[in-house]
């Protein structure tokens, strides 16, 4: 992974010399509120329902073992003792005080972290695939592209007070698992026909209140140009993008206004001064930050079918657990493995101290010292030996990360929602609760196969309902909590958007609500398909008929 | 007198600053001012023959491609934040610097705080009438917040072109 040198320390400890003192403006009533919120936004400092919550930022996701044991240290001198993956790959502590938040960032860059740009209206943590670097599927390796591009929105002088946030991601692999359509600008890397390197740039995708999918406005940007091009989308929408309503003023809706075509000119007009100017990208650079993320030391091993479907006969949990958790990876012998941070009774992403000890010691042991965060809120150890897998899967049972549940229905991705979000129209982690309770028959579990069940408590759309198979957004009805479902979104390459099922549920029933749609599906599906194909071949009105019926 | 934060200084200040809907009426011929857009707009010939040094201010919303032919003709160019979270102009003084050679003085007006010097510097600024209510010399530390930047802007080439093993 990526490690600092001297500049990029100098700058993360500025920061904290900066926002100490902006701290102790504020308490000393130097700084208003009004004042203090911009800056302690763009350092991930939300005031929440209970206590401030920190948003710590993990760039695409990726932790180095020294950095889990800082957060595990963290969540035990800071917190009460546990973590919660967001569902944008960082990390957040939901009880710090407020006075304590500057000596938490000083910790923080001990360990070359920080919380810059995790909130606010700036650009924030450039988000990408979990399974960067080691997919079987992948073209381009993300990840220096990802953090060349986190080190230009770095304090990026004339991009911190935008219309609105903004948010990117790069997707390298066949299969978008960076679902780069939902955000202001998607670069998908591919090579064209002379084998150069490049970007499609999407942009305006984005959920929240106008949920839209993206519209490629460059169909192939030469990689030495991305910085250019990206600071030439950036000031058009800084210039004109809508600043006198909130709810418009995200990229999408400048887009949509002038339309695609007619804002890819303006990107162009003002790229024709920008290109090839100092921020072109030279070969030098890009081969400095793309050797922080050569292959690590793998060894020459065989893949380990025989032995593996040996231990899956004798042990069906483990065989389970592989069939779910368990990915192929690029060089023989080795998996991709997804520790669940959803079993049942927990608030999905959140981890404990303990636990974040515990992974940083396996990441050591297992996976080059290194583990991913995915939007999904699971983790993962990228580079495990097949050979090892079994004995890896007996330390994750120990230590409650092996539910083999990732990608099923009881994997729900869910926002903090009313629990501790001030903003949240109802709580979303008891529904996820309620479903997860309901569909505990691993075996039927099983049968209904992957399906993406996501939860947001209000239409900020955290927790990417849009974009959910089963989609679920906590509404407000004459002050009560209800929840509204709809049905189809997905957030990957056929990206599409869910479609509202219909009038709105108590939360008592939306167990038995969810229910009823996955019977449909079971029903109604042929041979292996999935939630989603037999949704898109049948339609909601089957759906609709079901759950509704019964409450006449 | 107001003081103003000029050359990473606090200075006195000697220009006037013209309110938006301001006339041609009584305008003294030698002070210092600062003019609005639209009053240079109708009056551009009136003002350029006064004896007195002319400067324009744009609102967040008028471009800077409005005056960008006529850049000689000032000595100041002040754009004015109505919030301190309205980030237009940070672009515009990249454009009038980089791209139209402006090399006058542009000076941020208007909800100008310590805590957004450091990028307005960076982006070309190198005037700053610091909000009534707050202290410049204190307003000043605001310009030393970062030692090291990553990006290009109207200072610098990027970090990736300087960088030292
Ligand atoms: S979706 Fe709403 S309730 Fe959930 S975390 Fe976001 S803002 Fe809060």
């Amino acid at each position: 992974m990526y490690v600092y040198d001297q500049y990029d320390q100098h700058i993360i400890e500025d920061r904290v010399r900066q926002f100490r003192d902006q701290t102790r403006r504020y308490l000393a009533g130097e700084l208003s509120e009004e004042e203090f919120r911009p800056l302690r936004l763009q350092n991930g400092l939300y005031v929440q329902r209970y206590a401030p919550m920190l948003r710590v930022a993990v760039p695409y996701g990726l932790l180095s073992s020294r950095q889990l044991r800082k957060l595990a240290q963290i969540a035990r001198d800071y917190d009460k003792g546990y973590a919660h993956i967001s569902t944008r790959q960082n990390v957040q502590f939901n009880w710090p005080e407020l006075e304590d938040v500057p000596e938490i960032l000083a910790e923080l860059a001990t360990a070359q972290m920080h919380a810059i740009q995790t909130s606010g209206n700036c650009i924030r943590n450039t988000t990408t695939d979990q399974f960067a670097g080691v997919a079987h599927d992948e073209l381009v390796d993300p990840r220096p592209w990802c953090e060349i591009i986190r080190q230009w929105s770095t304090f990026h002088p004339e991009f911190a007070f935008l219309p609105r946030k903004f948010k990117i991601a790069v997707n390298g692999a066949v299969s978008d698992r960076a679902a780069i359509e939902v955000h202001d600008i998607g670069l998908e890397a591919v090579r064209n026909g002379t084998g150069e390197l490049g970007f499609r740039v999407s942009v305006g995708g984005g959920l929240g209140r106008t949920p839209i999918v993206g519209s490629f406005i460059n169909e192939f940007l030469p990689w030495q140009h991305l910085l250019t091009y990206l600071d030439a989308v950036l000031r058009v929408y800084n210039r004109y993008g809508r600043r006198d309503n909130k709810f418009k003023a995200r990229i999408k809706i400048l887009v949509k206004a002038l339309t695609p075509e007619v804002f890819a000119e303006r990107v162009n007009a003002e790229w024709a001064h920008l290109k090839d100017g100092p921020s072109t990208l030279t070969e030098a650079e890009v081969e400095r930050i793309s050797r922080c993320f050569v292959d690590p030391a793998y060894q020459a091993l065989e893949d380990q079918d025989a032995t593996l479907a040996r231990l899956d006969a004798e042990h069906p949990g483990f065989a389970r657990w592989r069939a779910r958790n368990v990915v192929a990876h690029k060089k023989p012998g080795y998996a991709a493995v997804t520790l669940s941070l959803k079993p049942t009774g927990t608030a999905p992403g959140d981890i404990t101290d303990k636990q974040l000890d515990a992974l940083a010691e396996l990441a050591d042991r297992y996976s080059f010292g290194e583990v991913r965060n995915s939007h999904e809120q699971n983790i993962i150890l990228a580079d495990v030996e097949q050979a090892r897998l079994f004995e890896l899967w007996g330390e994750l049972r120990e230590l409650g990360f092996a539910t083999p549940n990732v990608g099923l229905l009881t994997d729900i991705i869910c926002c903090p929602g009313g629990d501790y979000c001030s903003l949240a129209n109802a709580k979303s982690i008891p529904i996820a609760e309620a479903i997860q309770r309901r569909f505990d028959d691993l075996d039927y579990l099983f049968d209904i196969g992957e399906l993406d069940l996501n939860i947001s408590g209000c239409m900020n759309a955290c927790g990417h309902h849009h974009v959910g198979h089963i989609g679920i957004l906590g509404v407000d009805k004459k002050g009560a909590e209800f929840y509204q479902v709809s049905l189809g979104g997905s957030a990957s390459r056929d990206a599409s958007l869910g479609q509202i099922l219909g009038p709105s549920f108590a939360q008592e029933e939306m167990a038995e609500v969810i229910e009823k749609i996955v019977t449909v599906y079971v029903e109604k599906r042929v041979e292996d398909e999935r939630f989603i194909d037999t949704f898109r071949r049948i339609g909601i009105e089957p759906f609709k008929e079901r759950v509704y019926a019964a409450n006449h | 007198m107001q003081r103003i934060i000029k050359n990473g200084q606090v200075i006195d200040e000697t220009w006037h600053l013209l309110d938006k809907d301001a006339t041609l009426d009584g305008l003294s011929n030698s002070d210092d001012l600062i003019v609005p857009l639209a009053l240079w707009r109708e009056h551009a010939h009136a003002l350029k023959v006064r004896d007195g040094g002319l400067g324009v201010w744009l609102d967040s919303d008028e471009e800077v491609e409005e005056i960008a032919e006529e850049l000689g003709n000032f000595k100041v160019i002040a754009l004015n934040f109505p919030s301190f979270t309205d980030g237009r102009h940070y672009s515009s003084a990249r454009l009038l610097r980089e791209r139209y050679g402006y090399q006058g003085e542009i000076r941020a007006i208007g909800d100008v705080l310590r805590d957004q010097l450091f990028f307005m510097q960076r982006c070309g600024f190198d005037a700053f009438a610091i909000r009534a209510d707050r202290d410049p010399h204190d307003a000043l530390q605001g310009l030393q917040d970062f030692s090291v930047c990553y990006q290009a802007a109207a200072d610098q080439a990027p970090l990736f072109r300087r960088r030292q093993a």
